[in-house]
């Protein structure tokens, strides 16, 4: 027996993913969500193995609640439009399945999982790296901190800092951790705004008041909020560039 | 004004050939009927140098200002002018500066005729070539522009099919119906029949025609009514049509876009029920149409707030009206206001008798 669980914000196309689930009866399924707040919570409650994902859903979408899970299950994708150009991640999901969609196509997707059940761990990390790079995606980052969720437009952003497995972004509301890498988000985050001015460091650079010498090779980035942030020398070169100096 | 033809590296080269045999012939001829080497090549230079002025001058003036058809007189009479000019010049240099001897005189005097003719032949061809070379470029940058013009037209016409047929809403209303067709065969039927009149509404009218309020309205209440079977309880209107705007005329199609997008933002920007608030009134003869949406103001990208759809709206108003100022938004607090103006015709008065009537197409759904 395979637990199951359905997201998606329209009640309609929640009902006929849960019509077709009816002739799996190996599929249990545990909860349906209307929106990725619910889905994130109802993941951790119940564990599921499967789960039918929308992708436009209010708040955030089905990618940002992804990335908010520390052990994502396996994902059949559900999805109207393919404006995601979802099939750049055919080789990380299950499946995906285009709305309208009948039984005979669901079955189908619900079978090669069946058949291969995969890990859907490393499956979806591997999913969210591709999902990453769609323009869609890098205009905020989703986070969780404790147990509420906190959407940060980039632009809100005044550095981000190496520690250990996670990364801290630091906002004018503190900082708030992410596990993710920090070249993760070097690739994330448009060029022309952030600049890794340190291995341990990603500036936004219309945070920067002045950039003061350091030591020898080395240089200090001094922000508005006061903090200063080291610039090792390749970093500077970056930083130059992208100033214009 | 295209570009001179001397920016072209062949045309340069074939140009001072030309003149190079042109002032060699000018000399060896000279020589042949007995004029000596010397005297022979000074006139060529002088004669040769003033005339490549002059034509220079000729096609500059081409360059900046082609002339028409039926400026050709003109143009001719310009050659002859010119000729003239230069003949006179090159006579006084000539007599200054070659030879003062009195069969060079004789000579100069007698040749006068053959000069101004192989002048007036040499400043022609060039005119010829000048205005050919122009108009050619002045045909290529006109064809250009227009395969410019014609692609642009080509992209808004695709760019307005795509927004008609709208493929997110189109397959997702589609899901809807074949959820319900199994549990809810009448309500299925009733959503077919929906979003085929909306379908059609999209198709059938051109963007140029305008309609009245009551029946844009018509068309906008089919797409709420097929966004609320998708949303369910989520989505609620609220709808208050001043009676004296009904009759109203307005560019056919205007208003669901900007529905569209307060849809679309208050569903996505938020959880939980999204009210969605049109009201129509008319202010200095103008028809304004407001609708309302909540959004959380920390989390709403700020692009969000003039959306693609927005986008499409206000420059349709700006070609229609020649005004930026008609679709304006604005954020009060958790509601997101979108305004849209559309200025009445001076002579269409509204009339008042009709605003007694109880208001009927007031409504309030769930």
């Amino acid at each position: 027996m395979s637990k199951v669980i359905i997201i998606d914000d329209e009640p309609l196309a929640r009902s006929i993913v849960k019509e077709y689930l009816q002739t799996h009866p190996e599929l249990e399924l545990l909860a349906e969500c209307g929106d990725g707040f619910e889905g994130v919570k109802a993941i951790q409650q119940f564990q599921p193995d499967l789960i039918f994902l929308d992708i436009q859903m209010p708040k955030i979408n089905g990618f940002e609640m992804l990335e908010l899970l520390e052990k994502p299950p396996s994902v059949i994708f559900t999805t109207a439009f393919d404006e995601y150009a979802i099939r750049a991640f055919e080789s990380h999901a299950v499946d995906y399945l285009l709305k309208p969609f009948n039984q005979e196509r669901f079955d189908r997707a619900v079978n090669k999982w069946m058949e291969s059940p995969r890990n859907g761990e490393s499956d979806t990390k591997e999913l969210l790296e591709t999902a990453a790079q769609s323009p869609a995606q890098n205009n905020r980052i989703v986070v969780k901190n404790g147990s509420k969720i906190k959407i940060i437009p980039v632009h809100d952003i005044f550095y981000l800092e190496a520690a250990d497995d996670y990364v801290k972004i630091h906002t004018a509301e503190g900082y708030f951790l992410k596990n993710k890498t920090m070249s993760y988000f070097e690739q994330l985050l448009d060029a022309a705004h952030f600049v890794r001015s340190h291995r341990s460091y990603i500036l936004n650079v219309q945070q920067i008041t002045r950039i003061d010498p350091y030591e020898k090779d080395s240089h200090v980035a001094v922000l508005r909020t006061g903090a200063r942030i080291p610039v090792s020398r390749g970093g500077y070169g970056k930083l130059k560039q992208v100033l214009g100096l | 004004m295209s570009e001179s033809p001397f920016s072209t590296r062949r045309f340069v080269i074939i140009f001072s050939i030309c003149w190079l045999v042109l002032m060699v012939d000018h000399a060896l001829l000279l020589y042949w009927i007995d004029v000596s080497l010397k005297s022979a090549i000074y006139d060529s230079i002088i004669s040769n140098t003033i005339l490549l002025g002059a034509c220079l001058l000729i096609m500059n003036t081409i360059r900046y200002y082609l002339p028409g058809r039926e400026q050709y007189m003109n143009l001719i009479i310009m050659c002859l002018v010119l000729t003239g000019f230069w003949l006179a010049l090159d006579r006084w240099l000539l007599g200054i500066l070659v030879d003062d001897s009195y069969e060079y005189e004789a000579f100069l005097n007698k040749s006068m005729v053959i000069r101004f003719s192989i002048g007036i032949l040499v400043v022609g061809i060039v005119t010829m070539l000048a205005i050919n070379w122009h108009s050619w470029h002045e045909q290529k940058e006109n064809e250009s522009r227009k395969s410019d013009a014609e692609k642009m037209a080509r992209e808004a016409e695709l760019y307005k099919l795509r927004q008609q047929l709208q493929p997110h809403f189109l397959f997702n209303s589609l899901n809807s119906i074949n959820a319900l067709i199994v549990s809810r065969p009448v309500e299925a039927r009733k959503m077919v029949q929906q979003l085929s009149d909306f379908l059609r509404g999209t198709l059938k009218k051109e963007e140029t025609q305008w309609v009245s309020l009551q029946e844009e309205f018509q068309y906008l209440q089919l797409y709420l009514d097929i966004e609320k079977v998708r949303f369910g309880n989520r989505l609620s209107t609220q709808v208050e049509i001043e009676e004296a705007t009904t009759t109203v005329k307005l560019p056919a199609l205007l208003l669901q876009p900007v529905v569209e997008n307060a849809i679309k933002f208050g569903l996505y920007d938020t959880v939980g029920e999204t009210v969605i608030g049109i009201k129509t009134s008319i202010d200095n003869n103008e028809l304004v149409v407001e609708v309302t949406n909540p959004f959380d103001p920390e989390t709403a990208a700020p692009q969000k707030g003039t959306g693609f759809g927005l986008k499409s709206v206000q420059r349709r108003l700006y070609l229609l009206f020649g005004r930026a100022d008609l679709l304006q938004t604005s954020a009060q607090g958790e509601l997101f206001i979108t305004k849209v103006r559309v200025p009445q015709p001076v002579a269409h008065p509204v009339e008042k008798d009709q605003a007694i009537n109880k208001n009927e197409m007031t409504s309030q759904t769930n």
